[in-house]
């Protein structure tokens, strides 16, 4: 006996229509629909696709809690063994229309799931939620597509154990899977090197995390009235790191008043970054905090006025997300101080 | 960081010896710095001259800040 499995689609690749038909509401229908073939072909008669759910894509944005609920009923009733959504590729409603709706039956109805999609898809966002394969950004990436999540279907049907991401090709998604490879570390360097020498593709087995960006704010107008903060990833703390701030994976940043000082002494401050030679920066401080030219230009009228607090963390190993925290809420610290404009310094 | 701070509605200004570091996170103004343990001093150089060299730094950087930008820039020393 075969897997029984019920796929999701949307109207364009259920041939109905392009985004002059997006607004139609779901209909259940027997057997496959357009892509659905690829997956029966690949699956050999080890699984099969018993029904296609097609819905508009603009219906299931806009009517999202009642094509939810359409769409559980209909896969409720007919038990299967999995619920396929897609792919997508980078179609935005209809890949959160996917996520949406896996999240959906495999929480609400316990049946294992899977979609695919683009990764830079807006639907992708659920990747830590819902298993994803990696697809190509248009349709054509069909050919490549299908049997990747069709394998990978079967493999969750069938209640292997699934591989790690890079293995069975599903989108990262924060679960860590240990396994050996078959070349050692070095080896497999040198390998990367040799295809970077020569212009060849290569795969990085530490991916930089992704980082938005922000538009620069308009520039101070008069430097004489402004008030600017010091602000560090550098680890400066008062002398003896009263708040404990971790030389590695900082969990919190400090806020110290230098009303009054006019420049930062090795008996006063240190710091308490764990990752660079600290001999020079607790000689003088201000080596990575200027507080001590600062306090000139105050006084020489160049700066309306040093800062009274200065902001101070340890960017060493520290998240990209603890980061972001620390600095969300000492910007509104800044602001409500009515700083001007702030001089980060980073080690 | 840096870009929660601009995020805010703050001007700011990274001074860093990493640029490229800088530029990936997403910095709008760059000011490069001497080296990683003492980006805003040389311990080689005798304190007046540190200091002035300092001073030259973060006067560079309160031009950044002075300076209307359109998109991330290094403002060399």
């Amino acid at each position: 006996m075969s897997y029984k499995v019920v796929h999701y689609i949307n109207q364009f690749f259920a041939n109905i229509g392009g985004e002059e038909m997006a607004h139609v509401a779901p209909e259940l229908r027997d057997g496959i629909v357009g892509p659905g073939l690829a997956f029966n072909q690949a699956w050999k008669g080890e699984a099969e696709i018993v029904k296609t759910v097609v819905c508009g894509d603009s219906y299931f944005a806009e009517h999202e809690a009642d094509a939810k609920a359409q769409i559980l009923d209909w896969v409720k009733a007919e038990k299967p063994d999995f619920f396929l959504a897609g792919p997508a590729f980078n179609a935005g409603r209809y890949g959160y229309a996917c996520a949406t709706i896996c999240a959906a039956v495999q929480d609400e109805l316990g049946i294992p799931v899977l979609t695919g999609m683009y990764e830079e898809n807006p639907g992708a966002d659920l990747k830590n939620k819902v298993l994803m394969v990696a697809t190509a950004n248009s349709a054509a990436g069909m050919r490549k597509a299908a049997p990747a999540m069709a394998k990978l279907a079967l493999k969750l049907m069938k209640g292997e154990k699934i591989g790690a991401s890079c293995e069975e090709g599903y989108m990262p998604n924060g679960i860590r899977k240990n396994f050996f490879e078959k070349k050692v570390g070095a080896e497999r360097a040198v390998d990367m090197l040799v295809a970077k020498l020569n212009g060849k593709p290569f795969t990085t087995e530490y991916p930089m995390p992704s980082f938005d960006r922000v538009a620069p704010n308009p520039a101070v107008k008069d430097l004489s009235k402004a008030t600017i903060a010091l602000c560090t990833s550098g680890g400066i703390v008062p002398k003896g790191n009263p708040d404990h701030i971790e030389s590695s994976s900082a969990s919190h940043y400090g806020e110290y008043c230098i009303a009054g000082v006019e420049k930062l002494t090795s008996e006063g401050y240190e710091t308490a970054h764990g990752g660079y030679d600290p001999v020079y920066a607790n000689e003088n401080p201000n080596r990575v905090l200027p507080v001590d030219v600062l306090r000139d230009m105050e006084r020489e009228g160049k700066i309306g006025k040093l800062h009274d607090y200065f902001y101070t963390t340890v960017g060493n190993g520290t998240s990209v997300a603890n980061a972001k925290s620390f600095a969300a809420e000492y910007a509104q610290k800044l602001l409500q101080a009515g700083v001007h404009a702030v001089i980060m310094t980073s080690t | 960081m840096v870009k929660e701070i601009e995020r805010a509605g703050i001007p700011v200004v990274h001074m860093c010896t990493v640029t490229p570091i800088s530029m990936t996170v997403g910095a709008n103004r760059i000011v490069p710095t001497i080296a990683i343990p003492h980006p805003l001093g040389n311990p080689a150089l005798s304190p007046e001259e540190e200091k002035a060299l300092r001073r030259k730094l973060v006067e560079r950087a309160l031009e950044a800040l002075t300076t209307e930008v359109e998109d991330q820039t290094i403002f060399e020393v």
